[in-house]
Protein backbone atom coordinates (compact mmCIF):
# COMPACT_ATOMS: atom_id res chain seq x y z
CA UNK A 1 0.00 0.00 0.00
CA UNK A 2 3.03 2.07 1.06
CA UNK A 3 4.11 2.13 -2.51
CA UNK A 4 1.39 3.26 -4.09
CA UNK A 5 0.76 6.26 -1.52
CA UNK A 6 4.65 6.96 -2.78
CA UNK A 7 3.12 7.38 -6.46
CA UNK A 8 0.29 9.15 -5.05
CA UNK A 9 2.58 11.86 -3.34
CA UNK A 10 5.14 12.35 -6.25
CA UNK A 11 2.42 12.87 -8.51
CA UNK A 12 0.77 15.09 -6.38
CA UNK A 13 4.04 17.05 -5.66
CA UNK A 14 4.49 17.46 -9.33
CA UNK A 15 1.06 18.29 -10.43
CA UNK A 16 1.44 21.31 -7.77
CA UNK A 17 4.18 22.55 -9.70
CA UNK A 18 2.43 23.45 -13.28
CA UNK A 19 1.25 26.97 -11.46
CA UNK A 20 1.05 28.53 -15.23
CA UNK A 21 -0.95 25.73 -16.77
CA UNK A 22 -3.38 26.03 -13.62
CA UNK A 23 -3.82 29.79 -14.32
CA UNK A 24 -4.36 29.35 -17.53
CA UNK A 25 -7.42 26.83 -16.97
CA UNK A 26 -8.99 28.39 -14.84
CA UNK A 27 -9.43 31.61 -17.00
CA UNK A 28 -11.04 29.17 -19.15
CA UNK A 29 -12.87 28.08 -17.03
CA UNK A 30 -14.71 31.33 -16.47
CA UNK A 31 -14.93 32.05 -19.75
CA UNK A 32 -16.35 28.53 -20.84
CA UNK A 33 -18.51 28.84 -17.76
CA UNK A 34 -19.84 32.31 -18.30
CA UNK A 35 -20.25 31.65 -22.11
CA UNK A 36 -22.80 28.45 -21.29
CA UNK A 37 -24.52 30.51 -18.40
CA UNK A 38 -25.54 33.37 -21.33
CA UNK A 39 -26.44 30.97 -23.19
CA UNK A 40 -28.79 29.19 -20.80
CA UNK A 41 -30.34 32.33 -19.93
CA UNK A 42 -31.59 33.01 -23.16
CA UNK A 43 -33.31 29.78 -23.42
CA UNK A 44 -34.57 30.50 -19.96
CA UNK A 45 -36.29 33.96 -20.87
CA UNK A 46 -38.04 32.80 -23.67
CA UNK A 47 -40.02 30.27 -21.06
CA UNK A 48 -38.45 29.44 -18.11
CA UNK A 49 -40.95 26.57 -17.29
CA UNK A 50 -40.21 24.41 -20.51
CA UNK A 51 -37.40 23.43 -18.55
CA UNK A 52 -36.24 20.30 -15.86
CA UNK A 53 -34.11 22.33 -13.36
CA UNK A 54 -34.58 26.33 -12.61
CA UNK A 55 -31.52 28.49 -13.77
CA UNK A 56 -29.69 28.38 -9.89
CA UNK A 57 -29.99 24.82 -10.45
CA UNK A 58 -27.78 25.15 -13.54
CA UNK A 59 -26.10 27.65 -13.21
CA UNK A 60 -24.51 25.76 -9.88
CA UNK A 61 -24.32 22.71 -12.28
CA UNK A 62 -22.39 25.07 -14.56
CA UNK A 63 -19.76 26.65 -11.87
CA UNK A 64 -19.55 23.05 -9.80
CA UNK A 65 -18.27 21.62 -13.59
CA UNK A 66 -15.94 24.10 -14.53
CA UNK A 67 -14.56 23.90 -10.65
CA UNK A 68 -13.82 19.82 -10.75
CA UNK A 69 -13.24 19.66 -13.99
CA UNK A 70 -10.11 18.13 -13.62
CA UNK A 71 -12.17 15.34 -11.57
CA UNK A 72 -14.40 14.28 -14.99
CA UNK A 73 -12.82 16.20 -18.07
CA UNK A 74 -11.91 12.61 -19.85
CA UNK A 75 -9.52 14.18 -22.06
CA UNK A 76 -7.25 14.95 -19.28
CA UNK A 77 -5.84 11.24 -19.67
CA UNK A 78 -2.24 10.88 -18.80
CA UNK A 79 -0.08 10.75 -21.88
CA UNK A 80 2.82 9.65 -20.14
CA UNK A 81 0.97 6.26 -19.85
CA UNK A 82 0.44 6.10 -23.53
CA UNK A 83 3.79 6.92 -24.23
CA UNK A 84 5.34 4.20 -22.64
CA UNK A 85 3.15 2.28 -24.12
CA UNK A 86 3.44 3.01 -27.43
CA UNK A 87 7.72 3.48 -27.09
CA UNK A 88 7.98 0.38 -24.83
CA UNK A 89 9.42 2.24 -21.60
CA UNK A 90 6.28 0.02 -20.16
CA UNK A 91 9.09 -1.83 -19.68
CA UNK A 92 10.78 -0.65 -17.01
CA UNK A 93 7.14 -0.50 -14.86
CA UNK A 94 7.08 -3.88 -15.28
CA UNK A 95 10.12 -4.46 -13.80
CA UNK A 96 8.99 -3.08 -10.57
CA UNK A 97 7.05 -5.32 -7.77
CA UNK A 98 4.31 -3.12 -8.46
CA UNK A 99 0.61 -4.25 -9.85
CA UNK A 100 0.34 -2.02 -13.07
CA UNK A 101 -2.70 -1.16 -12.55
CA UNK A 102 -2.73 -0.10 -9.05
CA UNK A 103 0.03 2.52 -9.84
CA UNK A 104 -1.78 3.90 -13.23
CA UNK A 105 -4.59 4.08 -10.77
CA UNK A 106 -2.72 5.74 -7.90
CA UNK A 107 -0.79 8.59 -9.85
CA UNK A 108 -4.48 9.10 -12.03
CA UNK A 109 -6.01 9.93 -8.84
CA UNK A 110 -3.28 12.11 -7.93
CA UNK A 111 -2.99 14.11 -10.91
CA UNK A 112 -6.27 14.61 -10.92
CA UNK A 113 -6.70 16.09 -7.50
CA UNK A 114 -3.85 18.07 -8.02
CA UNK A 115 -5.16 19.80 -10.97
CA UNK A 116 -8.39 20.66 -9.18
CA UNK A 117 -7.46 21.63 -6.11
CA UNK A 118 -5.41 24.36 -7.97
CA UNK A 119 -7.99 25.47 -9.99
CA UNK A 120 -11.31 24.39 -8.53
CA UNK A 121 -11.09 27.42 -4.97
CA UNK A 122 -10.77 30.11 -7.50
CA UNK A 123 -13.70 29.72 -9.72
CA UNK A 124 -15.89 28.44 -6.45
CA UNK A 125 -15.04 31.48 -4.57
CA UNK A 126 -15.53 34.21 -7.48
CA UNK A 127 -18.82 31.83 -8.57
CA UNK A 128 -20.22 32.23 -5.15
CA UNK A 129 -20.00 36.73 -5.07
CA UNK A 130 -21.92 36.10 -8.67
CA UNK A 131 -25.39 37.64 -8.43
CA UNK A 132 -28.29 34.95 -7.08
CA UNK A 133 -29.03 32.66 -10.28
CA UNK A 134 -26.45 33.23 -12.05
CA UNK A 135 -23.65 32.46 -9.78
CA UNK A 136 -23.73 29.11 -7.83
CA UNK A 137 -26.07 28.62 -4.79
CA UNK A 138 -25.25 27.10 -1.20
CA UNK A 139 -26.28 23.29 -1.28
CA UNK A 140 -29.49 22.51 -0.97
CA UNK A 141 -29.08 20.77 2.81
CA UNK A 142 -25.48 19.42 4.81
CA UNK A 143 -26.77 16.19 4.12
CA UNK A 144 -27.24 16.79 0.33
CA UNK A 145 -23.71 18.62 0.45
CA UNK A 146 -22.49 15.46 2.37
CA UNK A 147 -23.92 13.15 -0.36
CA UNK A 148 -22.06 15.41 -2.76
CA UNK A 149 -18.86 14.69 -1.62
CA UNK A 150 -19.38 11.33 -1.39
CA UNK A 151 -20.78 11.15 -5.06
CA UNK A 152 -18.14 13.80 -6.25
CA UNK A 153 -15.30 10.92 -5.11
CA UNK A 154 -17.19 8.55 -6.28
CA UNK A 155 -17.24 9.71 -9.37
CA UNK A 156 -14.13 10.68 -10.01
CA UNK A 157 -12.97 7.46 -9.19
CA UNK A 158 -15.11 6.04 -11.88
CA UNK A 159 -13.82 8.44 -14.29
CA UNK A 160 -10.35 7.06 -13.52
CA UNK A 161 -11.01 3.43 -13.76
CA UNK A 162 -12.47 4.25 -16.93
CA UNK A 163 -9.31 5.81 -18.40
CA UNK A 164 -7.49 3.05 -16.91
CA UNK A 165 -9.71 0.79 -19.06
CA UNK A 166 -8.33 3.29 -22.39
CA UNK A 167 -4.62 2.35 -21.58
CA UNK A 168 -5.35 -0.91 -21.02
CA UNK A 169 -6.72 -1.62 -23.93
CA UNK A 170 -3.69 0.69 -25.94
CA UNK A 171 -1.65 -2.55 -25.08
CA UNK A 172 -3.87 -4.42 -28.06
CA UNK A 173 -4.14 -1.52 -30.91
CA UNK A 174 -0.80 -0.26 -29.87
CA UNK A 175 -2.18 3.31 -30.85
CA UNK A 176 -4.26 5.39 -28.51
CA UNK A 177 -5.53 7.83 -31.06
CA UNK A 178 -8.36 5.73 -31.82
CA UNK A 179 -9.83 4.51 -28.72
CA UNK A 180 -9.19 8.06 -26.89
CA UNK A 181 -11.15 9.67 -29.92
CA UNK A 182 -14.19 7.22 -29.73
CA UNK A 183 -14.24 7.20 -25.73
CA UNK A 184 -13.62 10.63 -25.13
CA UNK A 185 -16.52 11.86 -27.25
CA UNK A 186 -18.70 9.23 -25.75
CA UNK A 187 -18.12 10.45 -22.65
CA UNK A 188 -18.34 14.11 -23.07
CA UNK A 189 -22.07 13.28 -24.87
CA UNK A 190 -23.23 10.76 -22.25
CA UNK A 191 -22.52 12.10 -19.03
CA UNK A 192 -23.56 15.63 -19.13
CA UNK A 193 -20.58 17.50 -19.82
CA UNK A 194 -22.25 19.38 -22.93
CA UNK A 195 -25.84 19.44 -21.61
CA UNK A 196 -27.00 18.44 -18.26
CA UNK A 197 -28.65 14.87 -18.96
CA UNK A 198 -32.31 16.35 -17.35
CA UNK A 199 -32.57 18.18 -20.80
CA UNK A 200 -32.57 15.11 -22.75
CA UNK A 201 -35.64 13.69 -23.58
CA UNK A 202 -37.58 11.31 -21.28
CA UNK A 203 -37.49 8.55 -22.46
CA UNK A 204 -33.21 8.56 -23.59
CA UNK A 205 -32.67 10.29 -20.12
CA UNK A 206 -33.54 6.95 -18.53
CA UNK A 207 -31.46 5.37 -20.49
CA UNK A 208 -29.04 7.21 -20.30
CA UNK A 209 -28.78 7.71 -16.60
CA UNK A 210 -28.19 3.80 -16.24
CA UNK A 211 -24.79 3.54 -18.24
CA UNK A 212 -21.36 4.05 -16.57
CA UNK A 213 -21.26 7.91 -18.08
CA UNK A 214 -23.82 9.07 -15.68
CA UNK A 215 -22.13 8.22 -12.70
CA UNK A 216 -19.20 10.35 -13.55
CA UNK A 217 -20.31 14.21 -13.07
CA UNK A 218 -23.66 13.65 -13.64
CA UNK A 219 -24.71 12.50 -10.51
CA UNK A 220 -22.74 14.33 -7.65
CA UNK A 221 -23.63 17.80 -9.72
CA UNK A 222 -27.24 17.25 -9.66
CA UNK A 223 -26.99 15.96 -5.91
CA UNK A 224 -25.68 19.58 -4.56
CA UNK A 225 -28.75 21.53 -5.65
CA UNK A 226 -30.83 19.07 -5.27
CA UNK A 227 -32.40 18.46 -8.70
CA UNK A 228 -32.77 14.99 -7.84
CA UNK A 229 -35.03 13.57 -5.06
CA UNK A 230 -33.65 10.93 -2.26
CA UNK A 231 -34.60 7.97 -4.18
CA UNK A 232 -32.99 9.17 -7.16
CA UNK A 233 -29.96 9.87 -5.22
CA UNK A 234 -30.17 6.60 -3.33
CA UNK A 235 -30.08 5.25 -6.94
CA UNK A 236 -27.63 7.13 -8.62
CA UNK A 237 -25.21 6.41 -5.96
CA UNK A 238 -25.85 2.67 -5.73
CA UNK A 239 -25.05 3.00 -9.75
CA UNK A 240 -21.80 4.26 -8.99
CA UNK A 241 -20.46 2.35 -6.32
CA UNK A 242 -22.22 -0.84 -9.15
CA UNK A 243 -20.41 0.35 -12.01
CA UNK A 244 -16.98 1.19 -10.57
CA UNK A 245 -16.70 -2.35 -9.09
CA UNK A 246 -17.72 -3.29 -12.97
CA UNK A 247 -15.03 -1.25 -14.47
CA UNK A 248 -12.08 -1.71 -11.97
CA UNK A 249 -12.89 -5.67 -12.53
CA UNK A 250 -12.90 -5.37 -16.66
CA UNK A 251 -10.06 -3.50 -16.15
CA UNK A 252 -7.98 -5.42 -13.68
CA UNK A 253 -8.67 -8.90 -15.65
CA UNK A 254 -8.05 -7.25 -19.02
CA UNK A 255 -4.32 -6.01 -17.67
CA UNK A 256 -3.76 -9.25 -16.89
CA UNK A 257 -4.34 -10.58 -19.93
CA UNK A 258 -2.67 -7.75 -21.55
CA UNK A 259 0.62 -8.75 -19.45
CA UNK A 260 0.72 -12.47 -20.72
CA UNK A 261 0.68 -11.44 -24.58
CA UNK A 262 2.78 -7.96 -23.92
CA UNK A 263 5.12 -7.25 -26.47
CA UNK A 264 7.56 -3.86 -25.84
CA UNK A 265 8.14 -1.83 -28.86
CA UNK A 266 10.84 -0.22 -30.15
CA UNK A 267 13.91 -3.28 -29.21
CA UNK B 1 20.93 -19.54 -10.38
CA UNK B 2 19.57 -18.93 -13.61
CA UNK B 3 18.00 -22.09 -16.00
CA UNK B 4 16.60 -21.47 -19.61
CA UNK B 5 15.70 -24.86 -21.40
CA UNK B 6 14.64 -24.87 -24.81
CA UNK B 7 13.08 -21.15 -25.06
CA UNK B 8 11.72 -20.25 -28.28
CA UNK B 9 9.79 -17.07 -28.81
CA UNK B 10 8.93 -15.22 -31.99
CA UNK B 11 7.10 -12.18 -33.73
CA UNK B 12 4.93 -11.66 -36.30
CA UNK B 13 5.92 -8.53 -38.03
CA UNK B 14 4.22 -6.67 -41.02
CA UNK B 15 6.12 -6.18 -43.80
CA UNK B 16 5.55 -4.45 -47.19
CA UNK B 17 7.44 -2.86 -49.83
CA UNK B 18 8.12 1.12 -50.31
CA UNK B 19 5.91 3.38 -51.83
CA UNK B 20 2.47 4.25 -52.12
CA UNK B 21 0.79 1.53 -54.51
CA UNK B 22 2.38 -0.92 -52.07
CA UNK B 23 0.87 0.98 -49.21
CA UNK B 24 -2.86 0.39 -50.69
CA UNK B 25 -2.42 -3.35 -51.36
CA UNK B 26 -1.12 -3.37 -47.76
CA UNK B 27 -4.90 -2.26 -46.85
CA UNK B 28 -6.59 -5.37 -48.61
CA UNK B 29 -3.76 -7.88 -47.91
CA UNK B 30 -1.07 -7.52 -45.31
CA UNK B 31 1.83 -10.35 -45.36
CA UNK B 32 2.86 -11.24 -42.18
CA UNK B 33 6.10 -12.57 -41.35
CA UNK B 34 7.24 -15.02 -38.40
CA UNK B 35 10.63 -14.01 -36.70
CA UNK B 36 11.86 -16.49 -34.49
CA UNK B 37 13.35 -14.52 -31.92
CA UNK B 38 14.78 -17.39 -29.79
CA UNK B 39 14.83 -20.92 -31.16
CA UNK B 40 15.44 -23.62 -28.78
CA UNK B 41 18.04 -21.39 -26.48
CA UNK B 42 19.37 -23.20 -23.49
CA UNK B 43 21.97 -22.26 -20.99
CA UNK B 44 22.33 -22.28 -17.14
CA UNK B 45 24.54 -19.29 -15.42
CA UNK B 46 25.44 -19.64 -11.70
CA UNK B 47 25.29 -17.70 -8.50
CA UNK B 48 28.08 -15.15 -8.84
CA UNK B 49 29.04 -15.73 -12.40
CA UNK B 50 29.70 -12.31 -14.77
CA UNK B 51 28.51 -13.42 -18.62
CA UNK B 52 28.82 -11.52 -21.53
CA UNK B 53 25.87 -11.96 -24.09
CA UNK B 54 27.23 -11.10 -27.24
CA UNK B 55 25.48 -11.23 -30.61
CA UNK B 56 25.06 -8.77 -33.91
CA UNK B 57 21.64 -6.34 -34.00
CA UNK B 58 18.69 -8.02 -33.75
CA UNK B 59 19.91 -11.46 -32.53
CA UNK B 60 18.05 -12.43 -29.96
CA UNK B 61 19.83 -10.40 -27.06
CA UNK B 62 16.83 -7.93 -25.59
CA UNK B 63 14.52 -10.42 -25.96
CA UNK B 64 16.24 -13.04 -23.82
CA UNK B 65 16.73 -10.36 -20.98
CA UNK B 66 13.01 -9.59 -21.43
CA UNK B 67 12.15 -13.02 -20.79
CA UNK B 68 14.52 -13.25 -17.75
CA UNK B 69 13.28 -10.22 -16.20
CA UNK B 70 9.68 -11.23 -16.38
CA UNK B 71 8.44 -8.93 -19.12
CA UNK B 72 8.00 -11.09 -21.78
CA UNK B 73 6.08 -14.40 -21.92
CA UNK B 74 8.15 -16.99 -24.00
CA UNK B 75 5.99 -19.28 -26.35
CA UNK B 76 7.82 -22.41 -25.18
CA UNK B 77 10.12 -23.88 -22.94
CA UNK B 78 11.13 -23.41 -18.96
CA UNK B 79 13.14 -20.76 -17.47
CA UNK B 80 13.76 -20.44 -13.74
CA UNK B 81 15.49 -17.90 -11.76
CA UNK B 82 16.81 -18.62 -8.40
CA UNK B 83 13.39 -21.17 -8.18
CA UNK B 84 10.95 -18.05 -9.91
CA UNK B 85 9.09 -18.71 -13.17
CA UNK B 86 9.74 -15.12 -14.33
CA UNK B 87 6.56 -14.19 -16.32
CA UNK B 88 3.93 -16.20 -13.76
CA UNK B 89 5.06 -14.99 -10.16
CA UNK B 90 6.35 -11.38 -11.91
CA UNK B 91 5.89 -9.54 -8.54
CA UNK B 92 8.01 -11.99 -6.76
CA UNK B 93 10.69 -12.60 -8.69
CA UNK B 94 11.74 -8.81 -9.95
CA UNK B 95 11.95 -8.17 -6.13
CA UNK B 96 15.39 -9.62 -6.60
CA UNK B 97 16.79 -8.56 -9.55
CA UNK B 98 18.23 -5.20 -10.89
CA UNK B 99 17.88 -4.03 -14.75
CA UNK B 100 19.11 -1.28 -16.47
CA UNK B 101 18.05 -1.21 -20.19
CA UNK B 102 20.39 1.40 -22.15
CA UNK B 103 18.63 2.80 -23.83
CA UNK B 104 15.34 3.57 -21.90
CA UNK B 105 14.66 5.74 -18.51
CA UNK B 106 13.64 4.87 -15.42
CA UNK B 107 13.98 8.11 -13.37
CA UNK B 108 10.88 10.84 -13.65
CA UNK B 109 11.77 13.12 -16.14
CA UNK B 110 10.91 16.13 -14.01
CA UNK B 111 11.63 16.09 -10.96
CA UNK B 112 15.09 15.76 -8.99
CA UNK B 113 16.84 11.88 -9.58
CA UNK B 114 16.60 12.05 -5.49
CA UNK B 115 13.09 12.04 -5.71
CA UNK B 116 12.76 9.07 -8.14
CA UNK B 117 15.43 7.22 -6.13
CA UNK B 118 12.69 8.17 -2.93
CA UNK B 119 10.34 6.19 -4.60
CA UNK B 120 12.08 3.27 -5.48
CA UNK B 121 12.76 3.07 -1.94
CA UNK B 122 9.13 2.60 -0.88
CA UNK B 123 8.47 0.57 -3.93
CA UNK B 124 10.77 -1.87 -3.35
CA UNK B 125 10.11 -1.48 0.66
CA UNK B 126 14.10 -0.71 1.32
CA UNK B 127 14.70 -0.07 5.14
CA UNK B 128 15.96 3.50 5.91
CA UNK B 129 19.41 2.25 7.18
CA UNK B 130 19.61 -0.11 4.27
CA UNK B 131 18.41 2.77 1.88
CA UNK B 132 20.96 5.37 3.25
CA UNK B 133 24.19 2.85 3.07
CA UNK B 134 23.26 1.96 -0.49
CA UNK B 135 22.78 5.59 -1.40
CA UNK B 136 26.18 6.23 0.08
CA UNK B 137 27.99 3.62 -1.66
CA UNK B 138 26.13 4.38 -4.87
CA UNK B 139 26.97 8.25 -4.60
CA UNK B 140 30.53 7.56 -4.00
CA UNK B 141 31.27 4.93 -5.98
CA UNK B 142 29.60 6.31 -9.70
CA UNK B 143 29.93 10.06 -8.35
CA UNK B 144 26.42 11.15 -8.10
CA UNK B 145 26.93 14.34 -5.52
CA UNK B 146 26.24 16.97 -8.07
CA UNK B 147 23.92 15.18 -10.06
CA UNK B 148 20.82 14.10 -7.44
CA UNK B 149 18.98 16.91 -6.79
CA UNK B 150 18.67 18.08 -10.61
CA UNK B 151 15.81 16.56 -12.26
CA UNK B 152 16.58 14.20 -14.75
CA UNK B 153 15.69 15.76 -18.10
CA UNK B 154 18.52 17.78 -17.75
CA UNK B 155 21.42 15.74 -17.03
CA UNK B 156 23.03 14.74 -20.49
CA UNK B 157 23.46 11.17 -21.29
CA UNK B 158 26.51 9.48 -19.57
CA UNK B 159 25.56 11.09 -15.95
CA UNK B 160 21.67 10.18 -16.55
CA UNK B 161 23.09 6.84 -17.34
CA UNK B 162 24.87 6.66 -13.94
CA UNK B 163 22.12 7.68 -12.01
CA UNK B 164 20.49 5.07 -13.96
CA UNK B 165 22.49 1.92 -13.01
CA UNK B 166 22.29 3.51 -9.37
CA UNK B 167 18.30 3.58 -9.70
CA UNK B 168 18.71 -0.10 -10.19
CA UNK B 169 20.86 -1.17 -8.07
CA UNK B 170 18.93 0.73 -4.74
CA UNK B 171 17.70 -2.37 -4.05
CA UNK B 172 21.13 -4.84 -3.40
CA UNK B 173 19.42 -7.28 -6.41
CA UNK B 174 20.93 -10.36 -6.33
CA UNK B 175 20.82 -10.36 -10.15
CA UNK B 176 21.28 -8.07 -12.47
CA UNK B 177 20.73 -7.89 -16.24
CA UNK B 178 22.60 -5.25 -18.26
CA UNK B 179 21.02 -4.11 -21.39
CA UNK B 180 24.01 -2.04 -23.00
CA UNK B 181 24.55 -0.22 -20.31
CA UNK B 182 28.02 1.99 -21.23
CA UNK B 183 25.65 3.03 -24.39
CA UNK B 184 26.81 6.99 -25.11
CA UNK B 185 29.15 7.31 -22.06
CA UNK B 186 32.62 9.18 -22.44
CA UNK B 187 35.56 7.13 -21.54
CA UNK B 188 35.92 8.44 -17.97
CA UNK B 189 32.40 7.46 -17.12
CA UNK B 190 33.07 4.37 -18.78
CA UNK B 191 35.71 3.14 -16.71
CA UNK B 192 33.39 4.20 -13.47
CA UNK B 193 30.75 2.06 -14.59
CA UNK B 194 32.85 -1.42 -15.45
CA UNK B 195 35.09 -0.54 -12.08
CA UNK B 196 31.90 -0.85 -10.05
CA UNK B 197 29.87 -3.40 -12.09
CA UNK B 198 33.15 -5.41 -11.14
CA UNK B 199 32.89 -4.10 -7.84
CA UNK B 200 29.41 -5.72 -7.01
CA UNK B 201 30.45 -8.49 -8.69
CA UNK B 202 33.55 -9.29 -6.27
CA UNK B 203 31.77 -7.92 -2.92
CA UNK B 204 28.06 -8.96 -3.13
CA UNK B 205 28.60 -11.56 -4.97
CA UNK B 206 25.81 -10.25 -7.67
CA UNK B 207 24.88 -12.49 -10.62
CA UNK B 208 25.48 -10.19 -13.44
CA UNK B 209 24.81 -10.94 -17.24
CA UNK B 210 25.35 -7.78 -19.89
CA UNK B 211 24.52 -7.51 -23.19
CA UNK B 212 26.52 -4.71 -25.08
CA UNK B 213 28.39 -4.02 -28.36
CA UNK B 214 31.03 -2.62 -26.94
CA UNK B 215 33.94 -5.51 -26.48
CA UNK B 216 36.25 -3.89 -24.13
CA UNK B 217 33.12 -3.93 -21.90
CA UNK B 218 33.11 -7.86 -22.39
CA UNK B 219 36.90 -7.86 -21.58
CA UNK B 220 37.16 -6.13 -18.58
CA UNK B 221 34.18 -7.57 -17.10
CA UNK B 222 33.50 -10.98 -18.36
CA UNK B 223 34.91 -14.62 -17.69
CA UNK B 224 32.28 -16.20 -19.86
CA UNK B 225 30.76 -15.73 -23.24
CA UNK B 226 27.16 -16.62 -24.23
CA UNK B 227 27.06 -15.80 -28.54
CA UNK B 228 23.61 -15.73 -29.98
CA UNK B 229 22.89 -15.26 -33.31
CA UNK B 230 19.57 -15.59 -35.56
CA UNK B 231 17.95 -16.57 -32.02
CA UNK B 232 19.94 -19.82 -31.30
CA UNK B 233 23.15 -19.71 -28.71
CA UNK B 234 26.14 -20.51 -30.70
CA UNK B 235 29.19 -20.69 -28.86
CA UNK B 236 29.54 -20.78 -24.58
CA UNK B 237 33.00 -20.20 -23.39
CA UNK B 238 35.78 -17.58 -22.65
CA UNK B 239 36.86 -14.60 -24.24
CA UNK B 240 40.47 -17.03 -24.11
CA UNK B 241 38.84 -19.53 -26.42
CA UNK B 242 38.29 -17.76 -29.27
CA UNK B 243 41.11 -15.18 -29.13
CA UNK B 244 43.62 -15.81 -31.90
CA UNK B 245 47.30 -14.06 -31.52
CA UNK B 246 46.97 -10.74 -30.72
CA UNK B 247 44.60 -9.15 -32.79
CA UNK B 248 42.27 -6.36 -31.36
CA UNK B 249 39.17 -7.90 -29.80
CA UNK B 250 36.83 -6.28 -32.32
CA UNK B 251 38.77 -7.72 -34.68
CA UNK B 252 37.83 -11.25 -32.91
CA UNK B 253 34.57 -10.55 -32.33
CA UNK B 254 34.11 -9.96 -36.30
CA UNK B 255 35.65 -13.05 -37.15
CA UNK B 256 33.77 -14.93 -34.79
CA UNK B 257 30.50 -13.42 -36.75
CA UNK B 258 31.91 -14.07 -40.17
CA UNK B 259 32.50 -18.28 -38.93
CA UNK B 260 29.11 -18.32 -37.76
CA UNK B 261 27.49 -16.65 -41.17
CA UNK B 262 25.59 -13.93 -38.14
Amino acid sequence: MKKYLSFFHLRFAMGLQYRTAALAGIITQFAWGGIQIMMFHAFYRTDAAAFPMSLSATASYVWLQQAFLAFFAVWMIENDIFDAIVNGNIAYELCRPVSIYSMWFARSIATRLANAILRCFPVLIVAAFIPQSYGIDAPASPVHFLLFVLSLLLGLAVTVTFCLLIYVLTFFTISPQGLRIMFTSCVEFFSGAVIPLPFFPDKMRSFMELLPFASMQNAALRIYSASMCADEIRRAILLQVFWLVVITAAGKLLCRFAEKRIIVQGG
Amino acid sequence: MIAMEHVCKSYKIAKRNAGFVEACKALFHREYEVIHALNDVSFTIHDGEMVGYIGPNGAGKSSTIKILSGILTPDSGTVLVDGHVPYKNRIDHVREIGVVFGQRSQLWWDVPVIDSFELLKDIYSISDACYRQSLEELTELLNLSELLRSPARQLSLGQRMRCEIAASLLHRPRILFLDEPTIGLDAVSKLAVRDFILRQNQTHKTTVILTTHDMQDIESLTSRILLIGKGQILMDGSLDDIKSGNESIDATIAELYRTYHI
